[in-house]
């Protein structure tokens, strides 16, 4: 979240769609219904009508997968009746500047596009530069090469009647929810998006995300309370674990996991350090230098120097375009490469889309640690169904992990926060805290490489592990090492910080080895002042807008609205006075941590200020990006449809699918467009009555007797034509498994009509899996889904499919 | 003073928090249900389920809706079951709260069906062996100054505890505000029962036994007869 589960009660209208906070974020709606006390209008896009639906000022559906359609249609509403925020985009996004003429778009693809690839040449989406390298701009949004006019020109295809007829939305539908929504493009309105794997889990999942951002930066609505663009995290700690490192494209604090070809700790930070000549641009990853090596310095510790790069070369490099996701694990796991595997807190066997594959895969590896609470289907696959354990090779070894209440230690929420919890009661029996486990195995590790070293030990044998207190696991020590330390004295602005404590922030990390930090964006959490996410101080901000700065901490340094600098006019005065982020007072700002301290763009006076700098500090250029040249799939969103799709074509461009998309070709990939034998459009979400895989509620009587079974909902038009009554248990097939389940036929649904014919969509929750309840019968949702995903993320996508449903 | 209960049907979002938390305060057992092709779930009431979000899919001036229905006992302010029962050993109203509880002398009661019967709200079960419960608005946790669980679990509002004045107060408050966009919204029988319900739309289309017959309570002759004696069976009750 740019913004935080609080300031959602800020917002005059909140957007839900891709996400269902009342079933999935259910502590959220504290927020919402209070925002909707004071007059706060809740819009519900759903394909289902669900208990989000259910409290909504305003419902409507459209077809799993075409929400990029939706919200283009959105862009070209604002744009065309002019009620976008014209200081707001002039001042703060890329909306004046110009582009290279090399840039285009032409029949569904942009400019650069290599077919036999499926890749595209981003250099041809650059910006014209002047003289001195900085992008040209229009402030008057007028140049037809501007990214103001070529946004128009890309959304005026998306007219209200062609997107009816993509999304199954009716014209009425789509010009209430516009019109409500693009109100708060009017100055001193803030509306807010809460979204969460209904928009991410597609093959342009990054780019539905996109097309948000575009909108609430035409209506400005970023920076400002009740707005952002809000990321509603599947798991209390999703946004902790992305934060330190969990995708294998980055590593902690968001820096680059290196390639092969980065031969040396020089080239990587040339590569990935961004440069600006413009002097008024922030530019503020220019500091990546001080963050990578500080990282280096928390790895390796007193092993890490200048002579030997900080020990950059004992850390794995990526191989030069190959990627490492999910799918591409368990392809490759699929395929034999892989042969030993730890499934730590999570249950791949249900889990992962096109789940069939995923035990399959499983099979081919020689061993398998599961570390989990429970045992689940992923550590017991080789029992499962249509398994012969006789014939399984794989060795499997449970660890089993305490429960999170059982340790002491933080978790971040989608907010931001890293709150500390205490330890509640020890854990049970031989159970051990996740980072116990951890501690352990590298000081195994580190027993085993010092007796037969082997070829490459030295990333074991120096790596710093010094994280117990008594022989045991230390979170504190852990926590600290995050933070980072002085390693020497250091004198930064004529004050010298002492060898041994805590970086006060990480504005005085340093590039030469003198401090440490394990991930920068957390450089402010535990200082020489204590565990500041252990706060739990009451007393809300001087802005009275719900931003309890001294409750817990959030990132980047306690700032609860990132972006803020973009809440105020070019003066410092806020857009709405009454609900305030920041002020300038002439001297500096008050309120929230403003994102960065120089003054604003022009004085008092209005005259150009020149110790300011642009908004969006994070950006190399300083302005938030309405075109965003840095995706694989194109800087513009683009309607396209899902892998497996109920039309022939998409109606808005020559290209059926995202044509970056990845997508997998082997046996058990198969996948079966406008296929007859496949017509209904599945999709897969969750329960507020179980979690996950339902590793740790399907064992919860009373949760499972509440949600039981396996289920898919259909409409009362779908039950009829196939003679399906509610309550019946009935087959879902797929081109790559079957699932059976308990009927739900709903109002709830409704069939759509798209592109001249009658659309049916089916949804199902993913919790279950054979091992519980014990009748075996209840599978996952997963056996169904699709091996495709997104090109910048690879998340699969699983929230558009084919499937049918047969009478049993 | 006496308690009350406000549960705000406009705020309730079903996420069934108080459903769980009522059987975890009571350490009741989960049912074995099935998907019936419904949220709702176990499907009623019984003796182990003292409080259900009942679940319904209404469309109402052309408009879906899906109304949720928290249903417990509403601990009358002259409880019909209390007057059936006529035995102060079985059911009582707690004086200081007006919680009306049951004990297990409810299954020595010579006319338990009777006692069943005699609910407007269609609340009270029985076990195998006869024995009867509902909610007992956790009187464990409010005679030592906590909320009842179904209260403190909830995340919207829905649920409101408090002084019986308080609570009129409130309710009379949201349903002002709420009347503004639900012209038919109604509070239910709020000068009966301690549990008074803020609803939308027609109570019918939440629940059957959402208010009271006729909106009144409808006595039998017998219970009229034993309220009037009520006196005696007391005393009666005390000298056995």
């Amino acid at each position: 979240m740019t913004n935080h589960w609080i300031d959602i009660k800020n917002s005059d209208c909140i957007l839900i769609m891709g996400s269902n906070a009342a079933e999935n974020h259910p502590i959220s709606f504290k927020y919402v219904i209070e925002a909707q006390q004071n007059g706060t209008t809740l819009i519900s896009v759903d394909p289902r009508f669900t208990r989000t639906s259910s409290k909504a000022d305003l419902y409507t559906a459209l077809r799993s997968g075409s929400d990029i359609a939706f919200l283009g249609g959105m862009i070209r509403y604002i744009l065309d009746n002019n009620l976008y925020d014209k200081d707001y985009v002039a001042l703060y996004t890329n909306g004046s500047f110009i582009v290279d003429q090399s840039f285009d778009f032409k029949n569904g693809l942009f400019s650069g596009y290599d077919a036999n690839a499926h890749k595209y040449d981003k250099s041809k989406w650059a910006f014209e530069k002047d003289k001195y390298g900085v992008p040209k701009m229009d402030r008057s949004l007028k140049n037809p090469r501007c990214v103001f006019q070529l946004l128009k020109k890309h959304y005026s295809r998306y007219s209200t009647k062609l997107v009816s007829t993509i999304t199954g939305t009716s014209e009425k539908d789509l010009l209430t929810v516009y019109k409500t929504y693009a109100a708060t493009g009017k100055t001193g309105k803030a509306g807010t998006i809460m979204y969460a794997m209904g928009w991410t889990q597609h093959t342009v999942g990054t780019q539905n995300i996109r097309t948000m951002a575009i909108i609430q930066l035409l209506l400005g609505n970023m920076g400002v309370a009740g707005g952002g663009v809000n990321a509603l995290r599947g798991e209390s700690n999703v946004q902790g674990s992305t934060d330190h490192c969990l995708l294998w494209h980055i590593w902690p604090g968001y820096l680059k996991t290196p390639r092969a070809s980065d031969t040396s700790l020089t080239v990587y930070n040339d590569k990935y350090t961004p440069k600006s000549n413009d002097p008024q641009s922030a530019n503020w990853w220019q500091n990546y230098p001080k963050y990578s090596v500080s990282l280096l310095k928390s790895f390796f510790g007193e092993n890490a120097n200048p002579g030997n790069e900080f020990g950059y070369s004992w850390l794995p490099k990526a191989d030069d375009g190959k990627v490492y996701s999910w799918l591409d694990l368990f392809d490759e796991m699929y395929n034999g490469g892989i042969k030993g595997f730890f499934a730590w807190g999570q249950n791949p066997a249900c889990s992962g889309t096109n789940a069939n594959k995923t035990r399959a895969a499983l099979k081919n590896l020689d061993w398998m640690v599961n570390t989990n609470i429970f045992d689940n289907e992923t550590g017991s696959f080789w029992r499962g169904p249509g398994m012969d354990p006789a014939t399984v090779k794989t060795e499997v070894f449970f660890l089993p992990a305490c429960v999170s209440v059982e340790k002491e230690g933080s978790i971040t929420n989608s907010g931001r926060w890293m709150q500390w919890r205490y330890q509640g009661p020890k854990p049970l029996g031989n159970s051990l805290s996740d980072g116990d486990i951890i501690l352990m195995f590298g000081e195994k590790l580190k027993e085993l490489y010092t007796k037969d070293p082997g070829v490459f030990a030295d990333p074991i044998l120096n790596l710093k592990w010094d994280y117990v207190t008594g022989g045991v696991y230390d979170p504190h020590k852990v926590a600290k090492e995050i933070n980072g330390y002085f390693l020497q004295d250091v004198t930064i602005k004529g004050k010298t910080y002492a060898k041994g404590t805590l970086v006060p922030s990480f504005a005085f990390l340093q590039s030469d080895g003198s401090t440490s930090s394990a991930n920068w964006l957390y450089c402010n959490s535990y200082t020489e002042k204590g565990n500041l996410s252990a706060r739990r101080g009451q007393e809300d901000a001087v802005n009275k807008i719900g931003l309890y700065p001294q409750f817990a901490w959030c990132w980047p340094v306690n700032r609860r609205i990132i972006y803020n600098r973009a809440s105020v006019d070019a003066k410092g005065n806020p857009w709405n006075p009454d609900r305030w982020v920041i002020k300038w007072t002439g001297e500096k700002w008050v309120g929230d941590v403003p994102d960065g301290g120089w003054p604003p763009l022009v004085t008092a006076d209005g005259f150009k200020n020149p110790k300011t700098k642009h908004a969006f500090i994070m950006r190399k250029h300083g302005h938030a990006q309405i075109f965003g040249p840095g995706l694989n799939d194109g800087p513009f969103p683009e309607h396209y449809e899902p892998l497996e799709c109920p039309v022939e074509k998409n109606f808005m461009n020559a290209q059926r699918i995202n044509p970056t998309a990845p997508v997998y070709g082997g046996k058990a990939d198969e996948w079966a467009t406008c296929d007859p034998r496949y017509p209904y459009v599945g999709t897969t979400y969750r329960v507020v009555e179980h979690w996950q895989t339902g590793v740790m509620t399907r064992h919860q009587a009373w949760l499972l007797e509440m949600q039981p079974q396996m289920f898919v909902e259909m409409s009362v038009e779908l039950g009829q034509l196939k003679g399906i009554k509610n309550g019946e248990r009935v087959k879902v097939t797929s081109p790559r498994g079957e699932v059976v389940a308990t009927a739900i036929v709903t109002k709830r649904f409704r069939p759509f009509k798209v592109g001249g014919g009658i659309v049916h969509q089916v949804g199902m929750p993913w919790h279950f899996g054979w091992e519980f309840p014990k009748s075996g019968k209840e599978e996952s949702a997963n056996l169904l889904t699709p091996s495709a995903g997104d090109p910048n993320t690879r998340i699969p996508e699983t929230k558009a499919f084919m499937v049918n449903i047969i009478k049993i | 003073m006496s308690k009350s209960f406000l549960v705000d049907t406009t705020l309730c979002t079903a996420c069934r928090g108080c459903q769980v938390a009522c059987k975890q305060w009571h350490d009741l057992p989960a049912e074995e249900t099935v998907n019936r092709g419904s949220y709702q779930n176990p499907e009623d009431l019984s003796f182990d389920t003292y409080k259900l979000v009942r679940m319904n899919e209404e469309v109402i001036g052309g408009q879906l809706r899906w109304l949720y229905f928290p249903d417990q006992c509403r601990h009358c302010l002259e409880p019909p079951c209390e007057a059936t029962a006529g035995e102060p050993s079985a059911i009582f109203t707690d004086p200081a709260t007006g919680a009306v509880i049951y004990t297990a002398v409810t299954k020595e009661l010579g006319n338990i069906d009777e006692v069943i019967e005699s609910c407007p709200y269609n609340i009270p079960r029985k076990a195998e062996d006869g024995t009867l419960a509902k909610c007992d608005m956790c009187l464990d946790r409010v005679q030592n100054g906590l909320q009842p669980a179904c209260v403190k679990t909830c995340p919207t509002g829905a649920m409101n505890f408090g002084e019986r004045d308080d609570i009129l107060t409130l309710a009379k408050n949201r349903l002002a505000v709420v009347k503004k966009k639900h012209p038919q919204a109604t509070l239910l029988d709020p000068d009966d029962i301690r549990v008074v319900f803020l609803v939308a739309y027609e109570p019918q289309m939440y629940y059957e036994f959402a208010v009271a017959a006729n909106g009144t309570f409808d006595m039998t002759r017998q219970v009229a007869l034993r309220r009037m004696l009520k006196p005696f069976t007391g005393l009666i009750s005390r000298l056995l």
